[in-house]
């Protein structure tokens, strides 16, 4: 849809012109209902104004069937508010594949994004136009919210947990983005802009952008050496922990039968609480790192981690449940 | 004020209520409801004082874009405390405990309350919660959001939390109490003849609100104690650092704090339903179903806490149940607005001060009700998810439904409680401005939520500040909708006209006895042998001359 509601932000994701659809239609049907009220209760309030000081109404106790027909209507359309918003909703929660991942952190009172190349931001966003792009979110504090209205999109960045949102920026331009959930003194600061590029000026501009020296891979590598990863988590899976090799988005079989999939949030739970789940065949040997790692460094090292995708997978010791096990 | 029946010289009681004993003490020890109710209306009084003075300084602040009047950490404070001075301390007790203490005795026949001893602690354990929560205020204040969200208030925050937490624990069994008194006074107390389906609605809501005070305030009670333990103890049950989960938090916070929002506004839509059919003087259409709705609202609001939760980033699953919940939840409050306006359908309507709150009350809760329909709809909720579009839709509930409720039932039940009545031309002028006001306020907001302004901002873009000051220049309107009633309701106290015993006149038990009612409520127990809301065959009202003679057009009940 093209033409833009009145008093609405620009449309400028995929998602805008289905929210600001929603938002119509719900509007339209409820502002059928209030104006029919309304108009009910004008034409009442003067065609049955009190005549005579001692006159009463005209006793009429009820009707079932206005009364089934005014519950079940609303019912009707009600389902049909639920079910639109549900579908864009479900879209909303399920990032497509293939997007293109950056980081963002929030911490009290600022934004950081990191974008796949490493190149780091502060209350700034740079995204091409066209493409899927997903943000993991994560918070050093307490709960943040970012929040696009140019892109109808919102999501809360959880302590202790990873969310993901996703978004097909579709308009070139800057738009507000904000912290929507209370985060205390400076909140209403905690804001910046994203700016929509053309793919070519984003391909340029990360390439002219300096700060490629902080790729996150890098920095997971070393880590991973630092932490003493690597002394268990041998990539040839002979070590006393799974290798890690192509084990992002990968089936993984846990020691009591279930099967998860490795994503990030996966990841960043077994560093931080590595016994919450134990890889079929391991011992709960690995210490916690919780309180050790800031937010920035797990975001290295899963980012380390989804970069052995390509290495060779061992025949074993790598914990990937075989494609038979699939539930 | 000319519809309503020349009042012929009526004369004060020689004995009632109020003058029956004298002196402080009679006051502060005292067990009858009624004076306990007015206890509870000075106190709760003085904080819906606290919460506007608040309010007003929010909105001078919000005229520029940078803010006006004060700091970041100023302003924090002053849009929590408002938000907690107003939900925990006025708006969840106002119309219980005010209306609802004074009228259940009177409306089912009865001498007191169940408990009336039970009942006076209510009012003491109120007042110590307050004192803490007043003394959170100054000494620091508090900064987190009513909603107390964890981490940011059970370690983060700077200001004074506990002695706030501690406040609203203790709060929370006054509540509690006030519950469990009207259920078991409902059930044991009734009249002869006073059947369930001859209460007024009035009482059923109250039903209704008691069951959740009783199930869900527990549950917030026990919360924000973990809170305060996480902050003084730093056990971890929510703080992730400490092995805990800030999700678990909310999910409990919104067990108690979405149905409090039924708290809020189930006792004003009783209020309603006794006003409409008054003052249209015909029986309300469809008495079982808005009976039944009221309970139904009760439990399904039971079951949408997690609406409130959409961008946390919650199983997909428990969104669309949710939702779905919700989308429920709004059908018995729709059935309640259809049953109200078709009671107006030939009736016999007043334009009498009650009627105009109540109309008022109807627009503004149709506004406020189909805009949850709005925020129920998980694709849109996406977006205006926590910004003014979130605002304006529970000012509207809360303080278009609730609040309207309960200033037009203090003007309903005025001369039952005082035996006088307020300057009716005045009156009718405060109702409108009061409902220019509250919209002028409100209904920019809803815009300035699309537009993307997220809630709690001391400071924002300016491409906001148009809807910011009609906002606040709204809110000026609604300040003095709200003071003239609280000046000529005082005066009418000592000056107002006397009422006697049913002026408007109206049909429920309370308006059979004197006005000011005496202090056991009625001389001998009454017997009742009437339907609820008949102005038919009631020829103690003394209207018979102008009653049609129509059969009922219809009759399900």
């Amino acid at each position: 849809m093209q033409s833009q509601l009145p008093f609405s932000p620009d449309q400028a994701s995929n998602f805008a012109p289905h929210v600001d659809d929603l938002m119509l239609f719900i509007t339209l049907i409820c502002l059928f209902f209030a104006v029919a009220v309304t108009i009910a209760i004008i034409i009442f309030f003067f065609k049955y104004h009190r005549k005579s000081p001692d006159e009463v109404g005209v006793p009429i106790h009820g009707d079932s069937r206005l009364e089934a027909a005014w519950m079940i209507v609303p019912l009707i359309l009600a389902m049909g508010m639920f079910g639109w918003g549900a579908v864009v909703y479900v879209d909303y929660r399920h990032a497509p594949a293939d997007t293109l991942d950056v980081y963002v952190i929030g911490k009290q009172w600022m934004w950081k994004a990191q974008q796949p190349n490493g190149i780091k931001e502060i209350n700034e966003l740079h995204v091409p136009a066209g493409r899927d792009v997903r943000l993991i979110l994560a918070s050093e504090d307490v709960i943040h919210d970012f929040f696009v209205p140019a892109f109808r999109v919102k999501m809360d960045v959880v302590p202790g947990h990873y969310n993901t949102m996703w978004f097909r920026p579709t308009k070139p331009g800057r738009y507000h983005f904000f912290c929507s959930q209370y985060c205390g003194t400076n909140h209403a600061l905690m804001g910046g802009w994203v700016t929509v590029m053309e793919p070519a000026d984003y391909a340029a501009w990360l390439s002219g952008s300096s700060g490629a020296e902080a790729n996150p891979v890098v920095a997971g590598e070393k880590l991973f050496a630092e932490k003493a990863c690597v002394t268990c988590h041998v990539s040839n899976g002979t070590g006393r922990a799974p290798s890690l090799n192509g084990v992002y988005g990968a089936n993984v079989l846990l020691a009591d039968g279930s099967i998860v999939v490795a994503d990030e949030a996966y990841i960043r739970e077994s560093i931080l609480q590595p016994n919450a789940k134990i890889v079929a065949h391991y011992q709960p040997l690995m210490p916690t790192f919780q309180g050790q790692l800031t937010e920035e460094q797990i975001l290295a090292l899963t980012a380390y981690i989804k970069s052995l995708q390509s290495q060779p997978v061992p025949a074993t010791g790598a914990g990937i449940a075989p494609t038979t096990e699939k539930r | 004020m000319s519809t309503t029946p020349p009042l012929p010289g009526h004369q004060m009681p020689h004995e009632d209520y109020l003058n029956a004993t004298y002196g402080i003490r009679s006051w502060l020890l005292t067990t009858d409801h009624k004076r306990i109710a007015l206890l509870y209306l000075g106190s709760v009084t003085v904080f819906f004082f606290i919460g506007g003075l608040l309010a007003t300084m929010i909105r001078i602040h919000l005229l520029t874009p940078t803010g006006y009047l004060v700091t970041p950490e100023t302003y924090n404070k002053l849009f929590t405390m408002h938000g907690v001075a107003m939900i925990f301390f006025f708006l969840i007790p106002s119309i219980p405990a005010v209306l609802g203490n004074f009228l259940i005795p009177l409306m089912i026949g009865a001498k007191d309350l169940a408990f009336p001893k039970i009942n006076l602690l209510s009012w003491y354990i109120y007042l110590v919660g307050g004192s803490f929560v007043l003394y959170s205020f100054a000494t620091g204040g508090l900064d987190t959001g009513w909603t107390f969200y964890t981490p940011l208030s059970s370690i983060y925050s700077n200001s004074a939390v506990t002695p706030a937490v501690i406040g609203i624990f203790i709060n929370g069994f006054s509540s509690i109490l006030t519950g469990l008194n009207f259920i078991v006074t409902i059930h044991t107390m009734r009249a002869p003849g006073m059947t369930w389906f001859r209460l007024p609605l009035f009482v059923w809501a109250h039903y209704a609100t008691s069951l959740v005070m009783i199930l869900g305030t527990p549950v917030i009670a026990i919360t924000l104690l973990l809170a305060g333990l996480e902050r003084m103890f730093h056990l971890g049950f929510f703080n992730p650092a400490l092995g805990g989960d800030p999700i678990l938090f909310q999910h409990l916070f919104w067990f108690y704090s979405h149905p409090a929002v039924y708290i809020m506004i189930l006792p004003a839509m009783g209020v309603i339903s006794e006003i409409i059919p008054t003052f249209a003087r015909k029986p309300i259409f469809g008495y079982s179903f808005i009976a039944g709705s009221s309970i139904a609202i009760a439990v399904i609001g039971f079951l949408v806490w997690a609406h409130h939760m959409f961008v946390t980033g919650e199983s997909v699953y428990a969104a669309l149940t949710f939702s779905f919940l919700s989308y429920l939840v709004a059908i018995p409050s729709a059935v309640k607005v259809f049953n109200w306006t078709s009671t107006l359908y030939k009736g016999s309507i007043s334009w009498d001060t009650p009627m105009i709150y109540a109309f008022g009350f109807i627009g503004l809760f149709l506004i406020g009700g189909l805009t949850g329909l709005f925020l129920a709809c998980l694709g849109l909720d996406i977006h205006i998810h926590d910004t003014y579009f979130v605002v304006a839709h529970f000012h509207y509930i809360m303080v278009g439904g609730a609040v309207m409720g309960y200033v037009g039932g203090l003007h309903f039940w005025w001369p039952k409680i005082t035996g006088r009545l307020y300057p009716e031309a005045l009156a009718r002028i405060a109702a409108v401005t009061l409902f220019v006001g509250f919209n002028l306020t409100f209904f920019p907001q809803f815009i300035l939520g699309y537009l993307g302004m997220p809630r709690r901002y001391h400071t924002y873009p300016p491409e906001f500040q148009v809807l910011n000051v009609l906002s606040t220049a709204g809110a000026s309107i609604l300040a003095l909708g709200y003071l003239l009633p609280m000046l000529y309701l005082t005066w009418s106290m000592r000056y107002g006209k006397v009422a006697g015993q049913n002026p408007w006149p109206a049909t429920g038990l309370e308006w059979k006895t004197d006005s000011p009612p005496p202090t056991e409520n009625f001389d001998v127990t009454p017997e009742v042998t009437w339907e609820p809301y008949d102005f038919q065959n009631r020829p103690d009202l003394g209207l018979t001359a102008g009653a049609p003679s129509l059969a009922p057009a219809h009759g399900d009940d």
